[in-house]
C-alpha cells in the first residue's frame, strides 16, 4: 500500500520538561482507517493537530503524499479535520457549513450546490440544508460536521474524538457508520480516541500511544492477541497480571510457575529459568474446567466472586498465594443458570499456550 | 401577622429597588411628560395640554439643526470608537500571547472610567487649547510658527474628546464578543482552507457583531446626551441637545419646551437601544 501520509521523527517540545509527542515516526498507508489510541495526555491530539497543521512541530517531518507539509498552514494542506465539538459556524446554515470549503476551490455555484448535495446525501440529511446547527441533534451535528470534512475530497480526513459527546447506543450505531462511510469515500482516516472498542471496530491499524511515543501498533488483532508490553495489554481489552518466575524456557515457549500451578506460554524471546515475569491473562480465554475434566495449562484456586452481567458471568478466583484473576463464562441458556458456580467452591482454570501474555520484569501497569 | 412575614422579604428585596425606579425614575420621566404639554406664559409657564411645543420642535429649524448635529457627532464617535476599539480588542484576545500584559492593556483602557468624567474632559482643553501640548510640540517641531486655534473649539475637538471619554465603552462588548468566539470555529475555517483574512471576514466578523453593536449602543446613547463636552471643548457651533435643554430650563425658563427636547431625545435614544438590543439578538440567534 502507498503511504499516504508520512511522519519522520517527529517531536512536540513545549519545554524540556513538558513533551507532548516525542520522536514518532508513523507511515499511513492510503485508504486506511487508522486509529491514535491512548489515555487523555498520552499525545495523540497533539500529533493529530500536528498532522492537520495546527501546531508546529519543534523537530521532523510529515510528509502528504510525497511533498513535505510539516511547516504549511492548515489552508494549504489537502487534509481535513472534523472536530471533537464539530466546530459547525453557528451563523451559517447546514447548506452554507458544508459549502463553506468549496467556496475557495474554484468550484461554479452549481458544483458546490451539486457536492453539497452529495455530502449531504451521503450522511442522509438533505433535508436539513436550511437548518442552522443550534436546531440539530447532537448526532446530526456529527454528520454535519463529517459532510463538511469529506466535501472537499481531502486525501486524509482527521477525527477528533469524534465520538465522544453522543450517548452509547448512538455512539455504537454510529462506529459501524463512520467505517462503511470511509469505505464509501475511499478517504484515509486518521481517529483520535481513547475509547478501545472504537478502536478495535473501526480501524484497520491501531497505533497505541504513551507518553508521547508510540507503544505498540498494528492490527485491531494484533493488538489484541499479542500486546507487546502490559500497558498495551491492559488498555485493550480486559487483562489480569500475575507474578510469576520462569522455570524453563527456550526462544519459543516458557514454563512459568504461578501462585495457583504452571502454566506453558508461547513466547518470542528466550527466558532462562529464574526470571521474574508478569503474566497476563485475558478472562474470555479462560475455561473452567468441570468435575473430572482434564487440561494442560491449568491454574487452581478458589470463587471468591460472581459478578453477573447478562451476557454471562465473571468469576473472581483467588489462587493458592492470594493473587485473584477473572475468568469470563459465558451463559449460553437458561439451563445453564444451574450451574452458577457458588462463592467459596474450589475452580480450576484452563487456558491455551497462545493465550498466555508474558511480559518480561515485575510490572505493575 | 403570618401574612406580614411571608410577605415581608419579597416585599424587602423587591419592592425598594422597585419603589426606587417608579421614585426616581419613573415618576420624574411622568412629570417631564406632563411639562411638555403646558404652555409657556411670561415669565413662567401654566398647565396646558396641547403639542404647541413639538410643533415648536419640528418646525423652528434651529432645534432640527441641533438634533441633526447631536446625531452626527454621535455618530461619528461611534465610528472613531469602534476603529481604535475593534483592533485593540482583536490584539488584546488574538494576538497578546501574555496573560500579564493583556490585562495591563485592557486596565489601561478601563482605569480612566475611574477618574471624574469632568477632569477627563478637561484634559483635552489643555491638549488642544492654543497653549495646549499640542500645539507646543508643533511648534518645537517646527511644523508651524505660530499657535494654531483649529484644534480647539469645534465639532473636531467634540469627537476627539467624546471618543476618549466612551471608547471603554466600545472596547468592553467587543472583547467580550471576540473572547466568546470558540477557538475551534477558527481553526476550522482555516482546516476548510481559508486564509487569516477570509477567516477574519467570515467568522470572527460576523460573530463578533453582537459585541460591536452593543458597543454602538452604549456609545452612541451616551454622546447623545452629554453635555460637558460640548460645554468645554464645543466652541460657539458646538451645542448639542442636552445643552439646550440645560438652557430651556436654566436662562431661558422655558420648562416645557425643554420638556418636550427631553421627550424626543429619549425616544431617540429608546428607539437606537431597542435597534441595538435587536441587532444583537440577529447575531446571536444561532447560537454556540
Amino acid at each position: 500500500m502507498t503511504p499516504i501520509i508520512e511522519i519522520d521523527h517527529l517531536s512536540k517540545h513545549y519545554s524540556p520538561t513538558s513533551i507532548g509527542v516525542d520522536d514518532i515516526s508513523l507511515s499511513v498507508g492510503d485508504g486506511e482507517f487508522v486509529t491514535l489510541l491512548g489515555p487523555s495526555g498520552c499525545g495523540k491530539s497533539t500529533l493529530l493537530r500536528m498532522i492537520g497543521g495546527f501546531e508546529t512541530p519543534t523537530r521532523g517531518s510529515i510528509r502528504l503524499a510525497g511533498h513535505d507539509v510539516t511547516h504549511a498552514p492548515p489552508y494549504r494542506r489537502a487534509i481535513n479535520m472534523v472536530f471533537q465539538d464539530y466546530a459547525l459556524f453557528p451563523h451559517m446554515s447546514v447548506g452554507q457549513n458544508v459549502g463553506y470549503g468549496l467556496k475557495l476551490m474554484g468550484c461554479s455555484q452549481l458544483e458546490i450546490r451539486t457536492r453539497v448535495y452529495d455530502a449531504l446525501k451521503l450522511v442522509g440529511l438533505y433535508d436539513k440544508l436550511k437548518l442552522f446547527p443550534h436546531q440539530l441533534s447532537g448526532g446530526q451535528r456529527q454528520r454535519i460536521a463529517l459532510a463538511r470534512a469529506v466535501v472537499r475530497r481531502p486525501k486524509v480526513l482527521l477525527l477528533d474524538e469524534p465520538l465522544s459527546a453522543l450517548d452509547a447506543k448512538l455512539r455504537e450505531q454510529m462506529q459501524i457508520e463512520l467505517k462503511s462511510l470511509q469505505e464509501k469515500v475511499g478517504i484515509t482516516f486518521i481517529m483520535v480516541t481513547h475509547d478501545q472498542t472504537e478502536a478495535l471496530v473501526m480501524s484497520d491499524m491501531i497505533v497505541v500511544m504513551e507518553r508521547g511515543r508510540i507503544a505498540q501498533q498494528g492490527t485491531p488483532q494484533q493488538l489484541y492477541d499479542h500486546p507487546a508490553s502490559p500497558y498495551v495489554a491492559n488498555f485493550i481489552g480486559t487483562t489480569t497480571f500475575l507474578p510469576g518466575q520462569v522455570r524453563q524456557g527456550d526462544g519459543t515457549s516458557a514454563r512459568i510457575a504461578l501462585g495457583g500451578g504452571e502454566l506453558v506460554a508461547n513466547v518470542d524471546q528466550a527466558f532462562v529459568p529464574g526470571d521474574v515475569v508478569t503474566v497476563g491473562l485475558r478472562p474470555e480465554k479462560m475455561r473452567l474446567l468441570a468435575e473430572g475434566e482434564t487440561a494442560p495449562n491449568v491454574l487452581e484456586g478458589r470463587i471468591s466472586e460472581v459478578v453477573y452481567y447478562g451476557l454471562g458471568l465473571r468469576l473472581g478466583i483467588t489462587l493458592s498465594d492470594g493473587a485473584r484473576l477473572w475468568a469470563d463464562q459465558l451463559l449460553p441458556d437458561t439451563l445453564a443458570r444451574s450451574q452458577v458456580p457458588s462463592v467459596g467452591a474450589p475452580a480450576r482454570l484452563a487456558v491455551a499456550a497462545h493465550n498466555v501474555f508474558v511480559f518480561a520484569g515485575q510490572v505493575a501497569p | 401577622m403570618t401574612a406580614m412575614r411571608r410577605y415581608l422579604p419579597g416585599v424587602l428585596v423587591l419592592g425598594i429597588p422597585l419603589a426606587w425606579i417608579v421614585l426616581f425614575m419613573l415618576l420624574p420621566f411622568g412629570i417631564i411628560g406632563t411639562y411638555s404639554f403646558w404652555l409657556k406664559k411670561y415669565p413662567t409657564f401654566v398647565p396646558a395640554f396641547q403639542f404647541g411645543n413639538y410643533v415648536t420642535l419640528f418646525t423652528d429649524p434651529q432645534y432640527a439643526l441641533v438634533l441633526l448635529r447631536t446625531a452626527k457627532i454621535s455618530v461619528l464617535v461611534c465610528l472613531a470608537s469602534l476603529l481604535l476599539a475593534y483592533p485593540f480588542a482583536y490584539y488584546l484576545v488574538y494576538r497578546c500571547r501574555s496573560a500579564g500584559l493583556r490585562t495591563w492593556l485592557y486596565m489601561a483602557v478601563i482605569a480612566p472610567l475611574w477618574i471624574s468624567y469632568l477632569l477627563r474632559a478637561y484634559v483635552w482643553k489643555t491638549i488642544l487649547g492654543t497653549q495646549g501640548v499640542l500645539n507646543s510640540f508643533l511648534i518645537w517641531a517646527g511644523i508651524i510658527d505660530t499657535p494654531s486655534s483649529i484644534f480647539l473649539y469645534n465639532q473636531f475637538s467634540m469627537v476627539v474628546t467624546l471618543t476618549y471619554i466612551f471608547i471603554p465603552f466600545m472596547v468592553m462588548p467587543i472583547y467580550t464578543a471576540l473572547e466568546k468566539i470558540p477557538a475551534n470555529l477558527i481553526e476550522a475555517s482555516a482546516d476548510l482552507g481559508m486564509g487569516p483574512w477570509r477567516t477574519f471576514w467570515n467568522v470572527t466578523l460576523p460573530m463578533s457583531l453582537p459585541g460591536v453593536a452593543a458597543g454602538f449602543t452604549l456609545t452612541f446613547c451616551l454622546s447623545f446626551g452629554d453635555f460637558v463636552a460640548p460645554f468645554l471643548v464645543g466652541g460657539p457651533d458646538g451645542s448639542l441637545i442636552a445643552n439646550v435643554i440645560t438652557t430651556q430650563f436654566g436662562s431661558a425658563l422655558n420648562w416645557p419646551l425643554g420638556s418636550a427636547l427631553s421627550v424626543v431625545m429619549l425616544v431617540v435614544v429608546l428607539g437606537v437601544v431597542s435597534m441595538g438590543d435587536r441587532a444583537e439578538r440577529r447575531g446571536t440567534a444561532g447560537g454556540v
